[in-house]
């Protein structure tokens, strides 16, 4: 059986595949994440993490329109399958409640039950 | 933002890379993001950043998951081989006749042919066990009388002794071997067994290697010391260590066991020994280390890495001339070396030179006969893989038609050859396995199973591999090139160019079969040949041994009157040699006044007793026997027909010979009587001139057995009597009988191979051609039903459907005939004086017999097709 658990930058490439939807195309994933996190990574990383997530089937895939920008080639689109919405999920109640066991942040009352 | 910029495009060379190492199916989109970013850097930075960032999204795709080089999982290699394996699978299951034909002959081509290849490896590698193979060498010498050069390899201990005193910076070791394998009877407690060995000099097993047991090499430094080999120690000492034991010798002399080396393989030059002892030992008391008139033992040396074997000859063959002087100036000697890399293949003089030796033709002989029933085993493949091609023509054009490439279309016969093969090779080693055992006795050979020989498996594989190559590439080359249009309209037909290498290759296969029937019976004819030349004596009903007791010739005259008694026995005669051998030689004979230069001739010389004549059952031409009633038959003798013909005298009975040899003074002998020729030496060559003497010394026994006794009865009467007056010596006898039928041996080898090749290649020629017939036979179904609803018979079917074929074979006898013709010429002409003709019915027998063969095979199928029904065959369409 395929890994299902998801690293930092899996499970941040797979948050910005679902907000950018119907542009969720590498270049664009890697445009999304340079500007949302001020990190710098390459189209080739980020293309490499799409398709080892598609393997583990958190992601589909089909070619899109093309561009003249992109000399008239088509781009593959990204979308997030039910299995990856889970694991999304899974990833994010397990960090909540390791949050709510930590008594610092919690008398804090942080709230990060967006 | 910049005009210029919107006309800038990424870089080529960047582009050309990416394209170069990623695969093809991402190359769209990866493009077309690399072109996206690269725009949108050109607006925001320089055409310089543009660019360079251009290269740095190219190189982070150098990643596994993009490369081209990495298996794709959309690949579909592993599917098409996959399919062809399925294909050829279900082709396997469909044919059943077919596929069981192709693999059969396949395996049994290649079980022949891996014997034969072990065969030739056990021949090439004779003698290589020993270390030193390469260093070793024996001392050889050519004599020439009369301007006939023979060469020979035995010499004087004078000879041996002054190469190792005196040679001393060209060898590492020096030994001498007494020149014969000796028999002796080595005992130890109750147990004694007759067994053969050599005397040797203390350097030899440390020069040849021998593969040590127990003790040492060392083992030949004392007087009585004897080395055994492991199955005889296992048979006198069990499986104890029998080094500081006594085993007693010919029931005489005791001697020290001093090491056990390993059994030497059949392949090398001592393989007959079970024991070695010293060669001081065997001369005790009657000859010395320094003689120089008694050529009775082998030379051999170990060379210097550094000494030229041919530089050596010389410088040897100086050193003992010069010791011999003038004393036998006449005999024109000359010595030289011969490497053991020489021994066994190469080790054939004619006239003082090397020549092509028997054993050397062999091997290229049977080598050539291994590739030929492969290469038969291999056409049958072929043939069988093509005339089935029009049935899967519609397979190959619908193939092509979907889009099937020439090279897929080959690679599907390739595994279909691949897989034919493969199933092939692991019946072949199953029935490798199962031969080996029977091959090994028929050819005496000692080949061992080769399974953990990788080498064995390395060639036995890639042998596989070449034959399913040579089997496919036809079918692959010939199938693959059908037009799917006319394959798939029907109007395929082979036509009569398709049918000729067919034809061709079933030509061949006859030829080669009906070449070796010729061949299997003319050996054997000349088998028979030999066999029905008078013998000159009576080997049945005559049982001979050779006593090895000390006493033998004391106590001899007791035993006659003990066997006389029995009833059983009819004469018992004694002789220094054997009757099977021709030991013996010596010149000095002068019959003929006038013409002194006859003392050149040598003759075979024995000496044997009065009864000897009777026992072995000589027939006399002329004159009489020795006879105790007259005393002066002490210096007589007896001649043999060969004798009184080279001394051309017309009534030698009576006439007078002076016998002078070297080592011996002058005597006159009177000729009492002519006895015929007795076949002692090979029965395929002449008999040699003899002269037979009254002597008083023997070392063999002959016993024949009355008429009317039946040998079970007697035999253990005699043993009975036997041990009763030698005690010590066991009653090792044979059947004089089976002793001459052992001079058979070699042709009679040749004769089972030549049986067993010819029986393979006509079994592999007839599956191939049975294969054939029924295909013709199933092509011509509906031919064959019409024929019949319009009232053809069988018979006429029947010899419609075998004519091709038997025209066929036909055409293989008249090229068979004078190919077996020169072949076999060739191969007799080695026998220069017995030589059995070569009759015509041979040939006719040959021919017919292929024929009959062909008739039967073809038959089976001809007449399958015409008896079967024709509403059957008619109805399918």
């Amino acid at each position: 059986m395929k890994e299902t658990r998801l690293g930092d930058f899996e499970e941040t490439l797979l948050l910005l595949v679902g907000i950018l939807d119907m542009e969720a195309y590498a270049f664009k994933i890697a445009e999304e994440f340079e500007s949302q996190t001020t990190r710098a990574t390459s189209i080739g990383a980020v293309h490499s993490t799409l398709n080892r997530l598609s393997e583990k089937g958190f992601l589909t895939s089909e070619m899109g329109a093309s561009t003249a920008a992109r000399g008239g080639r088509r781009k593959r689109i990204y979308t997030i399958t039910a299995s990856g919405q889970r694991t999304l999920e899974a990833s994010r109640d397990f960090k909540v409640s390791l949050w709510n066991q930590f008594p610092a942040f919690a008398g804090a009352k942080l709230n990060f039950n967006v | 933002m910049d005009q210029s910029k919107k006309h800038t495009t990424p870089p080529r060379f960047a582009e050309r890379f990416l394209l170069w190492f990623l695969k093809a199916d991402l190359a769209e989109e990866v493009l077309g993001d690399l072109d996206e970013k690269f725009y949108v850097t050109l607006e925001k930075k320089s055409e310089r950043r543009a660019r360079r960032n251009y290269w740095y999204q190219v190189f982070n795709y150098l990643r596994p998951f993009a490369f081209k080089f990495f298996r794709s999982k959309y690949s579909n290699n592993t599917t098409m081989i996959k399919h062809n394996f399925k294909v050829s699978l279900r082709q396997l299951m469909k044919n059943k006749v077919y596929s069981s034909i192709n693999i059969g002959g396949l395996a049994l081509g290649m079980t022949v042919a891996m014997l034969i290849g072990l065969w030739v490896t056990d021949e090439l590698t004779y003698n290589k066990n020993h270390d030193n193979y390469n260093s070793i060498v024996q001392v050889l010498r050519n004599d020439s009388w009369n301007g006939e050069i023979s060469t020979n390899n035995s010499l004087t201990t004078g000879m041996g002794t002054l190469l190792s005193e005196n040679f001393r910076n060209h060898f590492e070791q020096v030994a001498m071997v007494r020149a014969r394998i000796e028999q002796r009877t080595l005992s130890h407690d109750d147990k004694k067994f007759t067994q053969q060995g050599y005397f040797m000099q203390p350097e030899g097993p440390e020069m040849f290697s021998l593969p040590m047991k127990y003790g040492s090499r060392d083992g030949l430094k004392e007087l009585r010391s004897i080395m055994l080999s492991e199955s005889l120690s296992k048979k006198l000492f069990g499986d104890t260590n029998p080094v500081n034991e006594v085993v007693r010798m010919n029931a005489e002399w005791d001697l020290k066991v001093t090491g056990v080396y390993e059994d030497l393989p059949k392949n090398s030059e001592f393989k007959a020994a079970s024991y070695f002892s010293t060669i001081d030992f065997y001369l005790e008391g009657w000859a010395s280390l320094n003689s120089w008139n008694n050529s009775n033992m082998y030379v051999y040396g170990k060379l210097n890495p550094e000494s030229n074997i041919d530089e050596v000859s010389s410088l040897i063959d100086d050193a003992f001339k010069e010791r011999l002087e003038a004393s036998e100036e006449d005999n024109n000697l000359l010595f030289f070396l011969n490497p053991m890399t020489e021994w066994h293949l190469n080790s054939e003089f004619v006239d003082g030179k090397r020549v092509t030796s028997k054993t050397t033709l062999f091997v290229w002989f049977y080598g050539a006969i291994g590739a030929f029933v492969l290469v038969l085993a291999c056409i049958n493949f072929m043939n069988l893989s093509t005339a089935r091609s029009e049935k899967r023509a519609k397979e190959v054009g619908i193939r092509k038609t979907v889009g099937s490439l020439r090279s897929q279309l080959i690679a599907q016969f390739y595994v279909e050859a691949l897989l034919y093969s493969f199933l092939a090779f692991g019946l072949s080693l199953l029935l490798l396995k199962a031969s080996l055992p029977w091959f090994n006795q028929t050819s005496g050979k000692g080949i061992s199973q080769p399974w953990d020989n990788g080498s064995f498996w390395l060639l036995a594989i890639g042998f596989m591999l070449v034959t399913a190559l040579l089997a496919g590439s036809y079918p692959a080359a010939y199938l693959s090139s059908f037009r799917p249009i006319k394959a798939l309209k029907g109007t395929f037909a082979a036509g009569k160019r398709a049918a000729i290498p067919r034809k061709v290759l079933v030509v061949f296969q006859f030829t080669i079969s009906i070449v070796l029937i010729i061949g299997t019976i003319t050996v054997n004819n000349q088998i028979q040949f030999a066999k029905n030349r008078p013998v000159g004596y009576s080997p049945e009903g005559m049982i001979s041994l050779r006593p090895a007791s000390p006493e033998f010739n004391k106590k001899l005259p007791v035993l006659k009157d003990e066997l006389a008694r029995t009833g059983f026995v009819d004469a018992v005669g004694t002789s220094n040699y054997a009757v099977t051998s021709t030991l013996g030689w010596n010149g000095g004979f002068q019959w003929d006044d006038e013409n002194p230069n006859t003392t050149n001739i040598s003759f075979n010389t024995i000496n044997i007793s009065y009864d000897y004549a009777e026992a072995v059952g000589m027939e006399f031409i002329a004159g009489r026997n020795f006879s105790r009633e007259f005393p002066t038959d002490q210096n007589g003798v007896l001649i043999n027909r060969s004798a009184m013909e080279r001394m051309q005298l017309q009534d030698p009975v009576g006439k007078v010979l002076s016998y002078n040899p070297s080592w011996k003074e002058l005597d006159q002998y009177t000729v009492l009587g002519v006895v015929e020729d007795m076949i002692k030496g090979s029965p395929f060559e002449s008999t040699n001139q003899s002269v037979m003497f009254l002597g008083k010394r023997f070392s063999w026994l002959y016993i024949r057995i009355a008429q009317h006794a039946s040998l079970s009865e007697a035999i253990p009467v005699i043993e009975a009597k036997f041990n009763e007056v030698y005690p010590d010596a066991p009653f090792d006898f044979q059947f004089a009988d089976e002793e001459y039928a052992k001079k058979f041996e070699a042709e009679e080898r040749i004769s089972s191979l030549a049986k067993f090749f010819s029986v393979l290649a006509i079994i592999i020629s007839s599956l191939g051609l049975f294969g054939l017939a029924s295909y013709v036979a199933e092509q011509r179904t509906k031919e064959i039903g019409i024929r019949k609803v319009l009232g053809a018979s069988v018979s006429n079917l029947w010899s419609l459907l075998s004519k091709d074929f038997t025209l066929l074979v036909i055409l293989s006898c008249v090229i068979a005939v004078p190919i077996a013709y020169s072949v076999l010429s060739g191969w007799l002409s080695g026998y220069e004086e017995i030589r059995t003709p070569m009759y015509w019915w041979v040939f006719a027998v040959a021919g017919a017999g292929a024929l009959l063969i062909t008739v039967v095979t073809v038959s089976f199928q001809a007449i399958k097709a015409a008896v079967a029904n024709p509403v059957k065959s008619l109805r399918s369409e």
